[in-house]
């Protein structure tokens, strides 16, 4: 039943569209008019809620979930390593030694191993006390977690956790080392649509920042990191 | 103050001037040729289950337009709960009233950018340049244009008529005038290009303080906005600033964060030929410590109930912004997006332009024949539009308005042009797939839809017999 074209009043009134003096401003309820008016073929009785029809796949991977992750992310210029649980902070120690970086942020929900026998300093930031843009652009790098990987899309996705931290500091500095556990990663996008929250500022991520605006050709780094290095974590053996 | 589709002259005449334009048009036909290839290659990816995205794709929209008003009041009420404020603009120029205030309220007179058809179609840039706010484009595409003073020609890519040699031309002579210069010794490299628009912006994302973009999709059940892009310039324009402004077309609803499973597959692989792009920013109002910590959102109409209201015309406002069907078309390929004279150009603008700006020119009543009528643009589109369908429909509109004697005025006009061109001349000539002039057919099950890998470039009918018979017919 559509409810919608009765002519009813907004039950909000200004709190939601006002400007700085006004109620409810005029232009709302003069698109809203239009939209009726434009919608008067549509049967008032035609169902203004729809069953969503789900009736694709799921996924569309070729082969093992974790080896096309991996496939993919190389396929998007990412740098990979597949490394078992025990062997974490050793590799994080390595990666940001070849990458020379010397300091480094990382949010507060980033475990303390992870920085066990690495050489670079580690630099916190929170909602709370953030790094100025300032600070975050002349660190060397970020470490963070994820909340959910796409291996078909070679997709990383944060979501803001206290182990991803503010959209920020995964922006600003030019190289993120993510660190992603098998168990986060799905096979295709519309399962990790169902498992994220949309409440949460979302960033996802697949490959290192990228242009296609000269001759259509894709080129790594423009803005965003221009290394991303994803370091996929499996039981240990 | 930029440059503007104001005085372009009507297709006919604009399309035989690009047309004319060798580069532009080698420039064109390599780069549509290639995102064609990227695109066919990803679709393909998904085999079968395409042509099902496709279905549900195109049916959520529908029933997202069939039921706007309503997805409109939910839309304010989720982004109001999440700490957001809406406005409403009826037009372009309530639109740029209110993001000029916005803008003015803040205290600042710099802004960044990022790519925003909305926009673009009500020329804010301008508007706010005569309030003393100088906007500043971040797509690497945009700065382009912006820097070169020229004219978008592509949705996606709107320097796409510009080569690398071009293009660092222009960064050379005007980056300076702009902000931090281009690196001396620069050459045409892509990859020296894109860092040079990394130094040039570099310092301008992190001190400013207000930003304005569009969005790609909203969700009316949870209040999320979601852009996708590639740069990360749309990440440092939706994450650093305090103050985040989006202009958003009604059209632009979802119904509920579900139907993300759908269109985040079908406009990754539609646009830029890539399973997913680099970058997608997904909001909901504001969230405390991370990111703006003020949210407008404006809602623009701009003609678009206008479109609402012609039910064979609305499926144009499916649309997702793709650009498929522009690089797919064989008009576009050989007349360039100026041609157009809007900032929506290919089939899409010929069908959406004229529908928005409610026929009122030379210009909009001559792009529903911008077209041979040759199908790939709807084989392509992921919200299945029929853009033939509803070219067909403006033309039968065109020719009503204009009398019988206004009708062979603009049919002796569009042939003359359309068949003394030889670059249309020889797309025309080609060999086509037979398809119906008049597509009867609707969206409907995922069986009726050819593989879309295989759509030819070429027109079912040359633009001159199909305009012989049509003719004749009617007489
Ligand atoms: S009409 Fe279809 S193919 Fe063209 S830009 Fe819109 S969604 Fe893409």
């Amino acid at each position: 039943m559509s409810a919608s074209r009765t002519g009813r009043t907004p039950g909000r009134g200004g709190a939601a569209g006002g400007g700085p003096r006004g109620p409810v401003p005029s232009s709302r309820e003069r698109i809203l008019g239009r939209v009726r008016a434009a919608l008067a073929d549509v049967p008032s009785d035609e169902p203004a809620v729809r069953a969503p029809g789900r009736g694709f796949a799921d996924s569309h991977a070729a082969g093992p979930t974790l080896d096309v992750f991996e496939d993919r992310l190389r396929d998007y210029k990412a740098q990979v390593r597949r490394v078992p649980a025990d062997r974490v902070a050793a590799e994080v120690a390595a990666a940001l030694d070849r990458r020379g970086a010397q300091r480094v942020v990382a949010p507060p929900g980033v475990p303390d191993a992870w920085f066990d026998g690495a050489a670079a300093e580690r630099l916190p930031d929170s909602r709370e006390e953030p790094l100025s843009v300032g600070d975050l652009n002349g660190v060397d790098g970020v470490v963070t977690g994820c909340s959910v990987a796409i291996a078909e899309t070679g997709t990383i996705v944060l979501d803001g956790s206290p182990d991803q931290g503010r959209r920020a500091i995964t922006l600003v500095p030019d190289y993120h080392l993510c660190v992603v556990r098998a168990e986060q990663v799905v096979d295709g996008v519309p399962q990790a649509v169902r498992l994220l929250d949309p409440a949460r500022p979302l960033t996802w991520i697949s490959g290192p920042s990228a242009t296609s605006d000269i001759e259509l050709n894709r080129v790594e780094g423009v803005h965003g990191p221009r290394t991303l290095e994803v370091l996929l974590v499996e039981a240990a053996p | 103050m930029s440059a503007t589709f104001l005085g372009i002259p009507p297709f006919p005449e604009a399309a035989r001037a690009a047309v004319d334009d060798s580069r532009t048009r080698h420039n064109l036909r390599r780069a549509t040729h290639t995102i064609r290839d990227k695109r066919a290659s990803v679709v393909g990816e998904l085999n079968d289950d395409w042509q099902l995205l496709r279905a549900e794709g195109a049916a959520v929209k529908e029933h997202t337009l069939r039921h706007l008003d309503r997805y409109l009041e939910q839309l304010e009420e989720s982004v109001t709960r999440a700490g957001g404020r809406v406005h409403w603009a009826a037009d372009a120029e309530e639109a740029n009233a209110i993001v000029t205030r916005l803008v003015k309220a803040t205290g600042e007179t710099d802004v960044v950018k990022v790519k925003s058809m909305a926009t673009q179609e009500i020329e804010l840039n301008n508007a706010l340049a005569e309030a003393g706010i100088t906007a500043y484009e971040t797509d690497l595409a945009e700065l382009i244009v912006q820097l070169g003073d020229d004219l978008p020609s592509h949705i996606l890519v709107p320097a796409i008529h510009l080569g690398r040699a071009q293009i660092r031309e222009i960064f050379l002579d005007q980056m300076a005038e702009w902000g931090t210069p281009a690196p001396p010794g620069l050459t045409d490299d892509p990859r020296a290009l894109a860092e040079a628009a990394r130094l040039h912006l570099r310092e301008r994302f992190l001190r400013t303080r207000t930003a304005i973009s569009g969005a790609n999709f909203a969700v009316a059940d949870s209040g999320t906005l979601v852009v996708l892009e590639s740069e990360g310039n749309g990440r440092m324009c939706l994450t650093l600033p305090q103050t985040l402004i989006s202009v958003v077309g009604i059209e632009k609803i979802v119904p509920t964060w579900s139907d993300l499973e759908v269109f985040m597959q079908l406009l990754p692989r539609s646009s830029t030929g890539e399973r997913m792009n680099p970058y997608t920013s997904t909001w909901t109002g504001v969230t405390p410590g991370d990111g703006p910590q003020e949210f407008h959102l404006v809602l623009l109409d701009n003609g678009r109930t206008d479109v609402l209201a012609d039910t064979v015309g609305r499926q144009a406002l499916r649309c997702i912004r793709c650009s498929a069907c522009l690089n797919t078309c064989p008009v576009y390929e050989r007349t360039g997006g100026h041609a157009y004279g809007s900032v929506y150009p290919g089939p899409i603008g010929a069908i959406l332009t004229p529908q928005l700006r409610g026929m009122s020119s030379a210009v909009d009543e001559a792009l529903p024949y911008a077209s041979s009528l040759c199908g790939a643009c709807y084989e392509v589109c992921p919200v299945a539009i029929d853009i033939p369908e509803v070219l067909v429909h403006l033309r039968e509109e065109v020719s009503a308005g204009r009398g019988h004697l206004g009708e062979k005025a603009l049919m002796a006009g569009a042939e003359a042009v359309f068949s003394s061109s030889r670059a249309l001349g020889a797309a025309q000539r080609a060999a086509g797939l037979g398809r119906n002039l008049v597509p009867g057919h609707l969206p409907g099950t995922a069986g009726e839809w050819t593989d879309t890998r295989d759509v030819p470039d070429v027109p079912a009918e040359s633009f001159r017999s199909w305009w012989n018979k049509r003719g004749k017919g009617q007489r």
